[in-house]
């Protein structure tokens, strides 16, 4: 039987990268996927793979720094399926930049969508979760969320708040007994279309590539698809004992 | 297609009926063969026999995790039975439900024979035999005692902060070995298993020392052993190929306050 069958589940960033790959792999476990993504061609494109595939899914742009949007799209899925069950906050952005060159403009930017995407995800869903008994929220952080990078520093701030809001928040589900699961996963560098730009920031080729690729001990870059099976299991109802867990799937990076 | 479909797995302490046995199942039915230890003989016969008669593959065998000679011996059988090796659940292991000022050095000794040295000899044994065949997965069955202090149990939370950090050591040793072998220690909170059963009774037993357990997860209630399996059965696919030297807390929130 699918892993997650039946379940209404909502993923951010889902038009490409890590979130088009948990969207895809929840819907082949049976889940009905709602993608969002500000990009609308992404997200149409990954529609389009997954019903391809057999699967169920339909698409809203939604820019995840904006509350009044989050309202609209959940109100949109209340509307069409009556529940959500399952809501992966995976939407990003990823600022190479050491601090001293960050301005307050970009810091704040970062923290709109990485911080307070997440915040607003999580407020409003857990309302409609609710309503229909329990759920399980997937947040995605980073390595950067667990040590530090010379980097992107400003990143590793916003990670880390995701990591610990996570851990807040499903402190604070356990004590409301609404049945929500709240939980974070920490991928090291997988080879996205957003570390592709973030490598591209710090000069691109091989050298960059190869830093990337030699930070895992294991020597490689991971693939989404390693970060979408770490969601459907913190999804489903294997991980039914599981809340405010961090998930770590670096290739070992942080295990040094 | 099940999930370790053609794979081969030992798990220890298959034989209770707890974690071990549950997770032999499922792995069971998810396509492994599984080759059970325990010491208690009888209870890994019993969980080869549920395997085999839902239409699984499974072997039994007297195994002490303590015993380095035991472990040549259940590597042996799972090779000359099926060929090869590919998943090693260390989770045998015993609990001393006991504070650190009433155990005594004999106790803390044999906790650490059975639950940091067992792990260490399995690790040990099996590795050769996965590089065989180009790989594997260890998962070690440590604790959230492993990550946090327990003051009703102290040697246990030692020994099991032992497993964590083993795992994480011999994780980046077998990386620097490109040999393609994956080590995760999965971190339980109070499941309900005859091991915590166990326990509560040696602290007195009742109401007031299993809310005492119950309480410990923030969710409000013990898990069960098949949560645990399905953490064990996750690291142990090909789904986490990425992840190594990772700990996997399943404890209800107990170490997230």
């Amino acid at each position: 039987m699918p892993r997650v069958e039946n379940k209404i589940a909502l993923v951010t960033g889902a038009g490409s990268g890590l979130g088009r790959s948990s969207a895809l792999r929840l819907a082949e476990e049976g889940a009905r996927v709602v993608v969002t993504d500000l990009n609308v061609e992404g997200g149409a494109e990954t529609v389009k793979q997954i019903t391809a595939a057999g699967g169920d899914a339909f698409f809203l742009q939604h820019n995840v720094a904006e509350e009044e949007q989050w309202l609209s799209v959940l109100a949109e899925v209340e509307k069409r399926y009556g529940q959500l069950d399952i809501l992966v906050n995976n939407a990003g952005v990823f600022l190479v930049k050491p601090i001293a060159t960050t301005s307050l403009e970009e810091f704040r930017w970062q923290n709109s969508i990485n911080v307070e995407g997440v915040f607003l995800g999580i407020k409003y869903g857990i309302e409609l979760m609710e309503k229909s008994g329990g759920g399980s929220i997937v947040n995605i952080s980073s390595i950067a969320g667990l040590v530090g990078t010379a980097v992107s520093p400003a990143y590793c701030g916003s990670k880390g708040a995701v990591r610990l809001l996570t851990k807040g928040c499903a402190m604070e589900c356990a004590q409301k007994k609404n049945k929500i699961r709240i939980n974070s996963i920490h991928p090291g560098g997988m080879l996205t279309p957003m570390l592709e730009e973030g490598m591209e920031a710090l000069g691109g080729g091989d050298k960059v590539r190869k830093g990337f690729e030699n930070m895992a001990p294991i020597g490689h870059l991971g693939e989404a698809l390693d970060i979408a099976n770490g969601v459907v299991y913190l999804a489903s109802e294997e991980a039914k004992y599981i809340t405010g867990a961090e998930l770590v799937i670096d290739g070992g990076i942080t295990a040094a | 297609m099940g999930r370790v479909e053609g794979k081969v797995a030992i798990v220890t302490g298959g034989g209770s009926a707890g974690m071990g046995r549950v997770t032999s199942l499922l792995l069971a039915s998810e396509g492994a063969k599984v080759v059970v230890g325990d010491i208690n003989e009888a209870g890994a016969k019993d969980t080869a026999e549920q395997i085999n008669a839902a239409g699984g593959e499974a072997v039994a065998l007297h195994h002490d995790v303590a015993s380095e000679e035991g472990w040549a011996e259940i590597i042996k059988l799972a090779l000359d039975t099926y060929g090869r090796l590919d998943i090693l659940d260390n989770n045998a292991a015993m609990f001393i439900a006991k504070p650190l000022m009433e155990t005594t050095t004999e106790e803390f000794r044999r906790q650490n024979q059975v639950n940091v040295d067992g792990v260490f000899f399995g690790m040990k044994a099996a590795i050769p035999a996965m590089e065989l065949t180009g790989g594997g997965a260890i998962v070690n069955i440590s604790s959230g005692a492993g990550i946090v202090g327990f003051s009703a149990a102290g040697a246990y939370s030692s020994s099991k902060g032992a497993v964590r950090l083993m795992t994480k050591s011999m994780a980046l040793e077998c990386a620097q070995r490109k040999n393609n072998i994956r080590v995760n220690s999965i971190h339980p909170g109070p499941i309900l298993t005859p091991m915590l059963e166990q326990g509560m009774d040696d602290l007195g037993g009742g109401d007031e020392v299993r809310g005492m357990f119950e309480g410990m997860a923030p969710i409000g209630h013990l898990g069960e052993p098949l949560d645990i399996a399905n953490g064990v059965l996750y690291l142990a696919s090909e789904e986490s190929k990425y992840v190594t030297g990772a700990e996997l807390a399943i404890d209800g929130g107990f170490i997230a306050q």
